[in-house]
């Protein structure tokens, strides 16, 4: 009666293009298509928005606000040393935003299409924290030198907690790019499976044919039309974590605390 | 009991974790929410602090959901 549900069908990488270089499957998969409609859209939201006109028209003012988003959170978490690390921490706002907002476009009501999203990949989220894990290291390491490794005794520890404050700290140091990868893999892959669970069950609700069947697609339809809207203030809050973090760990490398 | 149901029985009680994250992530609001209506002035400038209390709290409750995610997918 009831097709089966299948919530991880959406996470399957498919190679769009397929390109083989030697024994290296370099192909264009839909991971891919999907990141690149990202940094398009960027592109045209931020060519069209860079105007510098006096009076700003409505998307000079939308880019003005998302530029001025990112630079007084970084100036507030890092300081004013940190105005060299804003195109970074825009950067990685920016892409994550709008990939995580992708995710949840209705593209599926065209056949055989449906969204796809790059954040929903332990790689990609793996890669965007390598990414600041090692910006911090070579930051703080190019700054201060050894010196850097007093990062993991805090000011004003007494002796006698060192041996115990020390390894917590390294191993709270080294848990870093894992939990930044983790929370943003974990809160896209989530929710798109709970959106494909109950998306299916209006599907299978409705297709039952039964008054039961029927009341469970309603009540299905009302809660997805909730955790949809969830979701689009997940998408943006998962965005902005991401950048918070990045750069309150920068503020860590560059003043060192 | 045969390893499938074991599996399925493990990862519904690491699904359990989810929901101690959710206690945390409401005290952290709910918590913010006292202070800052006791003084509004000063509660712009903490936001920075809430969301990283958010951030460390559910990060945990999301450690249970990969748990769940290692038992059923990879084992």
């Amino acid at each position: 009666m009831a097709g089966k549900i299948d919530p991880m069908h959406q996470f399957t990488v498919e190679p769009l293009v397929p390109l083989h270089i030697g024994a290296y499957d370099i192909s264009l998969t839909n991971s891919a298509a999907w990141m690149l409609a990202a940094l398009v859209i960027i592109g045209v939201f931020m060519w069209g928005g860079m105007k510098r006109q006096v009076v700003p028209g409505r998307w000079q003012m939308a880019a003005e606000g998302l530029t001025g988003f990112v630079d007084n959170l970084v100036q507030v978490n890092i300081g004013p040393e940190g105005k060299k690390y804003i195109p970074y921490v825009f950067s990685l706002f920016t892409f994550i935003l709008v990939v995580n907002l992708q995710g949840l476009l209705p593209l599926a009501i065209v056949p055989g299409w449906h969204p796809f999203t790059p954040t929903s990949h332990f790689s990609i989220t793996g890669l965007l924290a390598i990414m600041s894990f090692s910006l911090v290291l070579i930051i703080g390491f190019w700054r201060h030198g050894f010196h850097f490794f007093s990062l993991f005794v805090p000011h004003g520890t007494p002796w006698y907690m060192l041996p115990l404050i020390i390894p917590i700290e390294i191993v709270s140091f080294l848990v870093r790019p894992f939990s930044l990868a983790l929370r943003l893999f974990v809160a896209m892959m989530s929710g798109h499976i709970l959106m494909e669970v109950f998306g299916s069950f209006i599907v299978n609700g409705f297709g039952a044919g039964s008054p039961v069947g029927f009341g469970v697609g309603i009540v299905s339809f009302a809660f997805i039309v909730g955790v949809g809207a969830l979701e689009l203030l997940v998408c943006a809050l998962q965005a902005y974590v991401f950048a918070l973090l990045t750069s309150l760990y920068l503020n860590d490398a560059i003043n060192l605390h | 009991m045969d390893l499938q149901s074991a599996k399925m029985i493990g990862a519904g009680l690491a699904a359990i974790g989810t929901g101690a994250a959710a206690i945390g992530v409401g005290f952290v609001f709910g918590s913010f929410l006292q202070s800052a209506l006791r003084n509004p002035a000063a509660a712009d400038g903490q936001q920075g602090r809430l969301f990283l209390g958010f951030a460390l709290a559910e990060l945990l409750g999301l450690m249970a959901f990969t748990v769940a995610l290692l038992i059923l997918f990879v084992f």
